[in-house]
């Protein structure tokens, strides 16, 4: 079988629709008698709820109903856990999820008291005005080591403390013994705060209920609409088969849009069944703030023990985790930051803590990175402290303590987010370095031109930082592949999309199994009467799972196809080829029948067929890896710091990545690079700017500082490809690689450009920005 | 009582249209559900993320910072106008061809604003098109697959100039 | 985030315009480029009871050179009419500076100056280019006009001196003398954003090369734009070394009493007024022996 797109960059099928506004996002559901919801969100951050009146705002002319908690009687309750918490032991873990509408008690900024349904979202806006809440204001826990003092205000009162969980895992060695017998022992504190994913789309919900046909549509930005049918046809008191959720072409979607069973996705089918209209919710911006999940801090203190070469002895790490005022995401995101500190280094010994903390914020679940970015961060900074203490080139120190390629599969122990002990299934970790030193120039920066653009008196500087990242995780996808009667191919997933290409990488996996072009493959995703199984797209995992379940129904239509032609020409399958949309005879291409034809035949109208016989040219299959597939990569920037103003410029930004084998090179790039503008907002622009009441003082984006054409480079991408031996296409994920480390990547730049280490000022906290590094380096960092 | 209507008359991609609006009806709300030219993006409603960008007589604009009203008389380009008898424009054919859309909600606001700075600037600089750029935000692509485009683009469109 | 309920009106004359504002104060906001106004009725910060739509004067958009010695800016000037206007951005260099760095294009072919003057941020730039020009801005009501300092007519946060019945509708700058030279300068996180700190600098030198005027005048580091012009009473009469305007640079910094924001600390903000006085004063030198 000849591979004419699978590996090529091909551009997009989704692209006209997109390009020509035709593609349909969810505020473009215009649905007849549709109402429109607007949500009352708490003013303050931690309040017991006294009262809330909503008689007046129910009397505004244009609504038509208004709801509280108590309005949904046996309806309201709290929100599935979502992620388990996985099975490591003497794990102490206080589940606490979100509900539909506050009751008795607000626990943040932003979190929903009450529900306009009005003939517009102007006049539903209009009516919130007149709902009159009296809340009695608490304070709020906000500061993560303030909120675990004994004094603390608890964000759930049945706890009596501000503990979500608490977990160890340990790996190898004592650390102790490792840290009695080093040559050098670094101990330091970190913090890295990522931001909000702020894609440029909010989220959206329009719920439609048949009554007649007993019928519940839902239109959702959702990343997981397979879930969220289950979910809510289980509240709604429906079966599976009456609920079909929809998610349209979605605008970015990044982590936050997995969050599920949000308030509004839970409240909207419920009113719309009570009103018998179809309601629409779009989130405005202000409140997407608030009401979409985020990701935020962690403060590390963590302790690295090495030999003379610098080679790692161990790595001590007690981190606090800031997880909002709720968890129904689980641990994921701190074990993510756990497991990913490791890197793609040998650490004989590990020991890593940490406690999750409740506070009066917004809720935190996975945002591109899902907490990789904080681990990243400390040790590729511990890594940078050493390197400057022993004298050891800071690219040479990573260098002494990777993993060596014959090494693999590498067994970490320390159980993952997909419950699995951590396992590198494969890697080359020396090449990806060598290939991003040589891409920015690594010697010769060093050598010759920062010496030279010195002298000149510009603060130039270089960092780098490596990164394994765990992708493709389970539990499964699938997929149905089947061939029609005009001979364009149907391809049907449960995942969704949200602007990666599926529709057209997916479509390669296909386009080469049945020898179509990639334009007559037809991809359908996101929509639960399509398919009706599926997790969703989330952790770097589409490409792997969705993919490889694609390319098992593909492979399983063309065994079918050429069964059917074998039979039909009376030949061996071994004689046939598949190409052009047809099956024909090797060396005979008069002999051809079409697919299409084929897909006929499988279909009589009268006539008998032979027991077991499937009908039509089409397969489902499933794919469900037995682990996580381990993607890594380097990156490497060169700055450039106004000495005076401390405003940064990005001269260069170098990728090398490894995500085994790919599919289309070109959105594979594209993934990258928006990754990594990411990561350059996360770093030195976007900070969610809490007061110590947790009330959010930049929530514009004006004020929250999502990266522009100026600020992102052109970037340099290269990579090398250790396949995955997990899947039968070798793949692993990289829908996140270009986010997670960046920040360590600019501040070991800075640092370096500035001189910084010449005046022992360590740059140990992510975001930065020109006035923060005004305060660490005035008066030479006091 | 009923909001006050105020009746105007624009011509959008080259139609015209009479409508009877409230004056506080935003003139992105109007286009996207009162004249269901749905491809302009609402992102922010200050102004800020650019997705809601459409020429008002040839100049690009916020849709999402005007009234319906004030368009009253005016001519309004949106990305539904762009395409002509099915063949994409220079700038839409550019953008397909660098991939410099992914999720495509920011596209058609970038497409109205380069398409006004490329009829002004027919021959940019990176620079110059970065800053153009610079108004948009676009949280997919990094910029940089669209930087590549616009350059691409800015010679397509010179050489089909009259 | 749609704005509350209003009435609009879009009138057809100055005195109409005028009328309505008289009759319902501040109650009532001018639409002109909007903004401003409008992403704050979105947010519902400001909720006018009535829109009165001045987009319709014509007479009151332009640039009037034909009286000598000055230039008259319509308040209903767009900044794109202004950016593309060759010879008023030669006349007014600051403005060259300052334009560019207002948001962006699409909020530029909006604007006005006249709304942008009359909402009196105190991080917009061109406050502080009024000051530092000495403008004087011409008010109108029902009741007459009078004339008023850009010292006098910033009085506060968001203030000016504009009464509820008036309407701004026309600045008066001093056309350019001869042997000066103007810069404006400002640090912000993102081209377009809100300035941290931004100076502007004007220089007038005589015949022998000594320093005649030095007008400065900040943004961002105050409730209104900040007139520094007394840290440059040294350098009167002086001829310019790099030590007198780091003296100035550094009274500069002892005079402002920037509050800080989230992307910015009072000290921060208090050093690049400094370095930017210090890189704005040179310019303007710069741009005095390259005219020569």
């Amino acid at each position: 079988m000849t591979t004419r797109f699978f590996g090529a960059p091909v551009k997009r099928n989704e692209d006209r629709k997109l390009l020509t506004g035709q593609a349909l996002f969810i505020d473009d559901v215009e649905l007849p008698g549709m109402l429109h919801a607007a949500f009352l969100r708490s003013q303050v951050a931690h309040a017991r709820i006294k009262r809330i009146d909503v008689s007046r705002a129910r009397a505004v002319a244009g609504v038509v109903a208004v709801y509280t908690a108590d309005d949904f009687g046996a309806y309201w309750h709290p929100g599935p856990l979502l992620v388990m918490p996985p099975p490591i032991a003497g794990i102490v873990f206080n589940a606490r999820t979100q509900v539909p509408l506050a009751r008795d008690k607000v626990r943040h900024v932003g979190e929903p008291l009450a529900i306009v349904i009005a003939e517009s979202r102007y006049i539903a806006e209009d009516a919130l005005d007149d709902i009159l809440v009296d809340l009695e204001e608490l304070p709020a826990a906000v500061d993560l080591e303030a909120a675990l003092q004994e004094d603390a205000a608890t964000v759930h009162d049945d706890l009596g403390s501000n503990v979500a969980s608490h977990v160890r895992q340990t790996k190898g060695g004592d650390y102790r013994g490792a840290a009695a017998r080093a040559a050098l022992v670094l101990k330091r504190r970190f913090r890295y705060e990522h931001g909000i994913s702020s894609p440029i789309e909010t989220r959206g919900v329009v719920a439609q209920w048949n009554a007649r046909g007993g019928q519940m549509t839902i239109w959702d930005t959702t990343q997981a609409p397979v879930f969220i049918r289950n979910g809510l046809a289980a509240m709604l008191g429906l079966g599976e088969r009456q609920v079909r959720v929809i998610a349209p072409f979605v605008g970015g979607g990044f982590g936050p849009k997995i969050m599920m069973f949000y308030p509004e996705e839970v409240t909207l089918p419920w009113i719309s069944m009570r009103l018998n209209r179809p309601i629409k919710w779009i989130e405005d911006r202000l409140e997407h703030f608030f009401a979409t999940t985020h990701e935020r801090g962690q403060i590390h203190d963590a302790e690295i023990a090495l030999d003379g070469n610098g080679r790692i002895l161990g790595i001590k790490d007690v981190f606090l985790h800031d997880t909002g005022a709720y968890n129904p995401y689980g641990l994921t995101v701190p074990i993510n930051s756990q497991c990913t500190l490791l890197g793609p280094y040998v650490v004989p010994a590990y020991d890593s803590t940490f406690t999750s903390v409740f506070t009066n914020l917004p809720i935190v679940t996975p945002y591109r990175g899902a907490g990789r970015q904080h681990g990243v961060f400390v040790i590729e900074r511990l890594l940078d402290l050493a390197a400057r203490e022993l004298k050891i080139d800071p690219a040479e120190i990573r260098r002494r303590n990777l993993i060596p390629p014959d090494a693999f599969p590498y067994e970490q122990e320390i159980i993952y987010q997909d419950f699995h002990p951590l396992s590198y299934d494969s890697g080359n970790y020396e090449p990806v370095l060598d290939k991003a030193l040589a891409a920015i120039g690594y010697k010769e920066f060093l050598a010759h031109e920062q010496p030279k653009l010195r002298a000149e008196g510009r603060c130039v500087g270089i960092g780098m930082a490596c990164y394994v990242e765990g992708t493709g995780i389970g539990p499964y996808e699938g997929a149905k592949v089947q061939v029609q009667a005009n001979g364009k191919v149907s391809v049907v997933t449960g995942i969704g999309t949200q602007g990666q290409g599926h529709f057209t990488s997916f479509a390669q996996i296909v386009a080469d199994q049945l020898g179509v072009d990639v334009t007559d493959v037809d991809i359908v995703t996101g929509d639960t009467d399509q398919f009706y199984w599926g997790a969703g797209t989330f952790a770097s995992r589409g490409a792997v799972v969705a993919g490889n379940a694609i390319s098992a129904a593909a492979q399983a239509v063309r065994q079918k196809a050429l069964k059917l032609a074998a039979d039909s020409f009376e030949c061996a399958e071994e004689d046939l080829v598949v190409a052009d949309g047809k099956v024909s005879i090797t060396g005979i291409p008069e002999k051809f029948i079409r697919l299409g034809e084929l897909a006929q035949r499988a279909n009589p109208m009268r006539g008998a067929v032979k027991p077991g016989t499937e009908p039509g040219l089409e397969s489902t299959q499933y794919f469900g890896p037995p682990s996580s597939s381990t993607a890594n990569g380097v990156h490497a920037a060169i700055v450039e710091v106004d000495p005076e103003t401390f405003d940064l410029k990005i001269l260069k930004y170098v990728v090398v990545h490894d995500c085994g084998t790919v599919i289309n090179p070109m959105i594979l790039e594209g993934q990258i690079h928006g990754g990594v503008a990411q990561g350059i907002g996360n770093a030195f622009y976007e900070k969610l700017a809490f007061d110590d009441q947790g009330q959010l003082l930049n929530a514009s984006l004006a004020d929250y500082l999502l990266p522009t054409a100026l600020e992102v480079p052109r970037m340099v991408l290269d990579h090398t490809v250790t396949p995955s031996p997990l899947n039968p296409l070798g793949i692993k994920g990289a829908g996140e690689a270009g986010a997670i480390p960046v920040g360590p990547v600019i501040a070991q730049a800075i640092e370096n450009s500035l001189e910084l280490n010449g005046k022992t000022i360590e740059l140990l906290e992510i975001p930065l920005s020109p006035s923060r590094l005004f305060e660490l380096t005035r008066d030479g960092g006091a | 009582m009923q909001p006050e209507q105020h009746e105007i008359e624009l011509i959008v991609n080259g139609t015209s249209y009479r409508r009877a609006v409230e004056g506080r009806l935003l003139l992105s709300d109007f286009l996207r559900h009162d004249l269901l030219l749905a491809g302009t993006h609402v992102g922010c409603e200050h102004g800020v993320c650019g997705a809601c960008t459409v020429l008002l007589d040839g100049a690009p604009v916020r849709s999402c910072l005007m009234l319906a009203v004030q368009a009253n008389g005016h001519e309004l380009a949106t990305v539904e106008g762009l395409a002509a008898n099915d063949e994409l424009h220079p700038i839409q054919k550019a953008m397909h061809q660098h991939h410099g859309l992914q999720c495509g909600y920011c596209t058609p606001g970038i497409l109205m604003t380069m398409t006004a700075f490329l009829g002004e600037n027919p021959e940019p600089s990176e620079d110059g098109v970065r800053e153009a750029l610079s108004g948009n935000l676009c949280r997919c692509t990094g910029y940089q697959n669209i930087v590549d485009a616009m350059l691409d683009a800015a010679k397509a469109m010179k050489t089909a100039a009259p | 985030m749609k704005p509350a309920p209003f009435k609009y009106v879009a009138v057809s004359s100055l005195e109409q315009s005028l009328a309505l504002k008289a009759e319902y104060g501040d109650d009532a906001r001018f639409l002109a480029g909007g903004q401003s106004l409008i992403p704050a009725m979105n947010f519902r910060l400001a909720r006018p009871a009535v829109l009165i739509d001045i987009n319709g004067l014509a007479e009151l958009a332009g640039v009037d050179t034909s009286k000598a010695g000055e230039i008259r800016i319509g308040a209903l000037t767009r900044y794109r009419a202004l950016e593309r206007d060759d010879a008023f951005l030669k006349a007014c260099p600051l403005f060259a500076d300052a334009l560019p760095h207002i948001a962006h294009p699409q909020i530029r072919n909006r604007g006005t100056i006249g709304g942008n003057l009359s909402h009196a941020d105190p991080a917009s730039e061109l406050p502080a280019v009024a000051t530092a020009m000495g403008a004087r801005m011409r008010i109108r009501s029902l009741q007459g006009e009078r004339e008023v300092a850009a010292a006098e007519f910033f009085v506060g946060l968001l203030t000016t001196d504009i009464k509820p019945d008036e309407m701004l509708v026309e600045i008066a700058l001093p056309a350019p003398k001869p042997r000066s030279g103007s810069a404006f300068m400002e640090v912000a996180r993102r081209r377009g954003d809100f300035a941290l700190a931004g100076v502007a600098a004007t220089v007038t030198l005589d015949d022998g090369g000594r320093c005649t005027d030095l007008r400065l005048a900040l943004c961002g580091v105050g409730e209104t734009p900040v007139d520094a012009t007394a840290a440059a009473v040294p350098l009167i009469g002086q001829a310019c070394t790099d030590d007198a305007i780091d003296a100035i640079a550094a009274k500069v910094q002892q005079t402002i009493d920037p509050s800080g924001n989230v992307h910015a600390s009072p000290d921060y903000q208090r050093h690049i007024a400094g370095v930017l006085t210090r890189r704005a004063i040179k310019a303007a030198y710069r741009r005095i022996a390259d005219a020569a």
